[in-house]
């Protein structure tokens, strides 16, 4: 990225292509602008977001990670959004643990109706994401998380 | 090494205006396995496809990225123009640089760059991508219509018409709709009921036509040419292949209740026909009221009934059936103006709906067409419509334009004139939309000749006094407050989606938009189509639409569902799921969380050791591509064709990998 | 419980009854109003007519001496203060919004108090008041007039039905009195152009008058000190004009409540109305 502008943030947005895919779509032919951050790979279902390519989007220097599904019900294969949503908030804990500030992947549940809460998902998301500045993976070492009791907490009574 | 073929569309100025296409195709050349890119005007054009399809040939091409609007768009068009040119269609990768970056982004450089980016990715992923065929499967020649109004009628005679099967599933005891309520139609005033009822026999008398009333949709399974519908059909209470329609049972029925039909201003019995024009003509027993299921005695109807059809014993009974097609025409509800307080609907009985006024001025409602005063039963002298009513409002109602309203309050004006020739009709408005043929005209001879008053503006409150209503309002144009006595306020409340439809969409698969609307697949160029294949609206489901359209849009759905099925067999979409036999562990937890129950179970000679094994088989029939077993398989064994790992994470560093350049 | 209170300049003179009711009930049922010491005037009259960042500063720094206070609510009786405060408390719930006002203040401002009125602070604690009742005032036919300010906008107000509210009815209904079902409950009084259009305001407090009367009220009951004003002082512009008699009383809700409370009546400021609450039979006994 050039030296002469400021910092934009980079985010990888997992999208099901039946909803927020095509809410994202909706947002574009409603011409509603957001910031220039988000970057798409679109998905069958949000099942078939295998946690590992959010870790994978982390470790590639992604700033921040959306995942987004159908909203619940209304899985274009019936059920896939309850296992995702399932598989993410597992992950959720992990990051927190491995020192990934939350606010740096997001679920939600965004219809094909929803291109105005694509963009607003997408502008709160960078909005969060500016003052944590670029994701700095190498840096965080495990005396740091060590130190951060609070970071144990949501781990607590999950045993 | 692939060789990768990059074209950037324009999309005139909707993507150059944003992004730097040229600079883009340029710098896309020097990506790794690019061996040819450029930009054109409109990719999707003839002039355009076709240079593709010659800089395949030219430059040997085995994989092409097109970069231009969202795949939902055009997907097909280009995998269509690469196997032309005969490569797999899967080859064919697209990078969404209209609807997802040109359209939502101003900053130029920041634009540009991003449609760089998603172009180096796209090329990825086309890299790995693997050659897939077609999957072949049978359709089933036989058409489900939900909904029995004027859409549903109209679409299940055109499919009989052109020989196929069609059940037709009415909620309702009888198939007619709203249309079946209506007194005339606009603009020209034909008699709804004499236009329609002549359909309805149709339906009835038709070969290839079965009409289920009084019967749901219980639960839809499978996908296109393949639908598992279970239907329940209501207990009716009476026998309807014995009953000969007689009526004997309903004169002598001795219990009333409010009639759904007339809106709630006239009666009907326990046991009834909505009106008499129903088809299939046979009553049934509303089990709510009537003494026999209430109390437990009565059974007049039992013993008066010559044909020996009544039958209490009658339960719910569950039909299965396999359809190719489903249409969805299940209409709208009206907006329930008591949320307007003002207006005080619901709390004197001399304020109606038009719906109700509609009953009222029909010869065979419950007024025999007089139009009164409900509080009095006298004639009114002077009348006040409100138009949008629950429409164009977004405090208490819809932001949205309800269509049908400003034309049937002007034919209620003018009915009423041709009824009671000394009444004064006043009609607050905020526009007059008129926009089909001949609506303008009729709007004008209603003020003209029929000499109703339109008032631009709204009414703030309404109340009585002297034994009159009150009307308070603006008048916008003269700028100044209006109070109009009236005997009669009519209320042109909205057309709303069903309460229900949030349920039938979700056993159908197919989404609703943020009322509760049933979403076309693309609001200019598949109207009548859903996101689910197979699956098509027509009708006001979709938006408030009047009779015009929603026989042309029947009309539309039905053709589309006959150009389904007249195909001897369909090809779906090849994303299905494989295993990897070396790596099944036969774990089974893509069973698990499978929800076609698409994974059986195979037992395979293990290659090193000769033992026996159970691992996993996808049975690419069932298997529809959610991909759900390949995140939850442990040992990676198990993939999606279409969005593969490799094909997923190559984009994923691809997308990752400019950054670090 | 303690909140606190913002009186506003009508209950410190014109409409003094409402404030001695106020304090009355308040004490009866268990509330600590604590004034807040140094409010200003909430700026309803003007200044929401000429400057939009003063109307919304004016309230906050009031809002911002009750933020030092130990409470969580703020209670403003008069509609048109509780209107003001809740349309500042709204509108700053926008950034950019509450940065501009939060600069004009002299001191610390966090937005985060309740803004209540009175209403809805009884109703929502209507099973406690309940059992407090010990005299009901089952004789008495009352209309429940809420005016204009207490609910709209709605979107600000966030109180009630704007076009059929019920909250009064609900409390007149626990005091034991007879609620009639009228039309002009929400009705515009006409108490802004008191000055410059007093024939309009004869009009439409003509309006309200008769149909709380068609109605068969006894008296009109209001939450806000300038319906009350209109209402009750210009009973005899509208004989003049209308040459109608109506003789109506106008009640303030408090007052009400707290004579089912068992508040004597002289407690409660019942003589200061223009038209004579006595000469309603009822009343006379308490």
């Amino acid at each position: 990225m050039k030296e002469n502008r400021e910092w934009t943030p980079r985010i990888l947005c997992l999208l099901c292509r039946w909803c927020a895919y095509a809410g994202a779509d909706l947002a574009g032919i409603s011409r509603i602008h957001y910031p220039p951050t988000p970057r798409v790979i679109r998905f069958p279902c949000s099942a078939r977001m295998d946690p590992y390519f959010v870790i994978k989007g982390f470790r590639e220097g992604f700033d921040g990670v959306l995942v987004a599904g159908c909203h619940p019900g209304d899985c274009h294969y019936s059920k896939g959004n309850y296992y995702a949503r399932r598989r993410f908030m597992l992950l959720k804990d992990l990051l927190l643990f491995a020192g990934i500030e939350p606010e740096r992947l997001q679920i939600r549940w965004i219809s094909a109706a929803e291109g105005k809460k694509f963009a607003q998902v997408i502008s709160e998301m960078t909005e969060k994401i500016l003052p944590l500045g670029p994701l700095k993976i190498k840096e965080i070492s495990l005396k740091r998380i060590l130190e951060k009791e609070e970071l144990w907490q949501p781990l607590a009574g999950s045993e | 090494m692939p060789r990768v073929g990059v074209f950037v569309c324009w999309c005139g100025v909707n993507i150059a205006k944003t992004v730097d296409v040229e600079q883009v195709a340029q710098k896309a050349s020097t990506l790794p396995g690019v061996v040819y890119s450029t930009s054109y005007r409109y990719m999707c054009s003839d002039p355009g496809q076709e240079l593709i399809r010659n800089a395949i040939s030219e430059h040997k091409l085995d994989r092409v990225v097109v970069a231009s609007c969202s795949p939902a768009m055009h997907e097909t068009t280009f995998q269509r123009a690469v196997s032309e040119a005969g490569l797999n269609p899967y080859f064919m990768e697209m990078a969404n640089i209209r609807e997802q970056d040109s359209w939502v982004h101003e900053d130029r450089e920041l634009a540009t760059e991003k449609a760089f980016e998603l172009i180096a990715a796209a090329v990825e992923r086309v890299k790995r991508a693997q050659p897939l065929e077609p999957l072949e499967f049978s359709v089933e020649k036989k058409a489900l219509v939900i909904g029995g109004g004027i859409a549903g009628i109209q679409a299940a005679l055109d499919i009989a018409e052109a020989g196929f099967q069609v059940y037709l599933v009415e909620k309702s005891p009888s198939i007619g709709g709203r249309m079946a309520q209506f007194d005339k139609t606009f603009p020209t005033l034909d008699c709804a009921m004499c236009i329609l009822s002549p359909k309805m026999v149709d339906c009835y008398r038709h070969p290839n036509i079965k009409i289920l009333s009084y019967s749901e949709v219980e639960e839809v399974k499978g996908f296109v040419g393949n639908f598992e519908v279970t239907i329940k059909k209501k207990a009716r209470s009476v026998n309807e292949d014995l009953c000969t329609g007689c009526g004997l049972c309903i004169e002598r029925c001795p219990t009333k209740a409010t009639s759904e039909f007339d809106e709630g201003i006239g009666e009907r019995k326990a046991i009834y026909i909505p009106f008499p024009q129903a088809v299939p003509l046979v009553p049934v027993i509303d089990r709510e009221v009537c003494l026999w299921f209430t109390k437990g005695r009565c059974g007049l109807c039992q013993r008066v009934c010559p044909a020996k059809a009544i039958d209490y014993s009658q339960q719910d009974t569950y039909i299965k059936e396999k359809f190719g097609t489903i249409i969805v025409a299940t209409g709208a509800d009206i907006f329930d103006a008591s949320v307007y307080g003002e207006y005080g609907y619901g709390q004197h009985p001399d304020i109606i709906t038009s719906a109700q006024l509609e009953r009222m001025i029909n010869s065979s409602g419950p007024t025999k067409g007089e139009i009164i005063r409900p509080s009095n039963g006298k004639h009114p002298e002077s009348v006040v419509f409100i138009q949008c009513v629950g429409s164009r409002d977004e405090q208490k109602g819809y932001p949205y334009c309800s269509r049908v309203c400003c034309m049937y309050t002007a034919k209620h004006a003018l009915l009423l004139k041709e009824h009671l020739p000394n009444v004064k009709t006043y009609i607050f408005y905020i526009d007059i939309r008129a926009f089909g043929k001949g609506y303008e005209e009729f709007v004008r001879r209603v003020q003209d000749e029929f000499g109703a008053i339109y008032i631009r503006g709204r009414v703030g409150r309404i109340y009585p006094e002297n034994g009159k209503l009150i009307v308070q309002g603006t008048d916008t144009l003269l700028g100044q407050q209006v109070k109009v006595e009236a005997d009669l306020v009519v209320l042109a409340a909205a057309l709303v989606p069903r309460k229900d439809v949030k349920d039938l969409a979700r056993k159908l698969n197919i989404s609703t938009d943020e009322y509760g609307w049933l979403m076309e697949a693309h609001p200019k160029l598949r109207p009548v189509e859903t996101m689910t294949k197979g699956i098509f609206l027509a009708g006001t489901c979709q938006f408030p639409k009047d009779i015009p359209d929603s026989v042309a849009q029947a009309s539309a759905a039905a053709s589309k569902a006959i150009a389904i099925m007249q195909q001897e067999s369909l090809f779906s979409e090849p994303v299905v799921a494989r295993v990897n036999k070396n790596k099944c562990v036969g774990c089974f937890s893509c069973k698990e969380v499978c929800p076609y129950s698409a994974i059986e179970e195979e037992t395979v000679l293990e290659q090193t050791s000769g033992l026996e094994k159970k691992i996993a088989k996808v049975n690419p029939g069932l298997c529809q591509g959610c991909g759900n077993c390949a995140s939850a398989c442990r040992s990676q064994a198990i993939d999606l064709l279409g969005f593969t790992s490799e094909q997923l994470i190559a984009q994923l560093e691809g997308l990752a990998k400019v950054e670090r350049e | 419980m303690k909140v606190a209170y913002f009186p506003g300049c009508s209950l410190h003179s014109t409409g003094i009854e409402f404030d001695i009711s106020v304090r009355e009930v308040c004490k009866a049922v268990g509330i600590e109003l604590e004034e807040i010491e140094g409010w200003i005037c909430c700026g309803a009259t003007s200044a929401h007519a000429t400057n939009h960042l003063l109307s919304l500063a004016m309230p906050a720094y009031s809002l911002a001496l009750a933020e030092r206070m130990d409470v969580e609510d703020v209670v403003a009786p008069c509609a048109a203060c509780f209107n003001r405060l809740k349309h500042t408390a709204v509108l700053c719930q926008d950034k950019a919004t509450f940065e501009k006002v939060r600069e004009l203040l002299p001191i610390p401002w966090e937005n985060r108090l309740r803004i209540r009125n009175l209403l809805d602070l009884f109703v929502g604690m209507l099973e406690e008041i309940k059992p407090k009742i010990t005299k009901p005032l089952s004789d008495l036919k009352l209309a429940s007039y809420y005016g204009c300010l207490l609910l709209r906008p709605p979107h600000i107000c966030q109180f009630d039905d704007p076009e059929n509210p019920t909250t009064m009815d609900e409390l007149l209904r626990a005091c034991g009195a007879q609620v009639v079902d009228w039309t002009h409950k929400t009705e515009c009084c006409g108490a802004n152009l008191t000055i410059p259009r007093s024939d309009l305001v004869v009009e439409l407090t003509y309006r309200i008058l008769k149909s709380a009367k068609t109605a068969g009220a006894d008296a009109i009951v209001t939450a806000c000190p300038f319906c009350h004003l209109n209402l009750d002082a210009r009973q005899a512009d509208v004989h003049r004009v209308k040459g109608e008699i109506f003789n109506i009383p106008i009640l303030y809700f408090t007052q009400v409540l707290g004579l089912a409370l068992g508040i004597p009546a002289k407690k409660l400021g019942l003589r200061r109305h223009l038209v004579d609450p006595f000469l309603i039979p009822t009343l006379r006994r308490r």
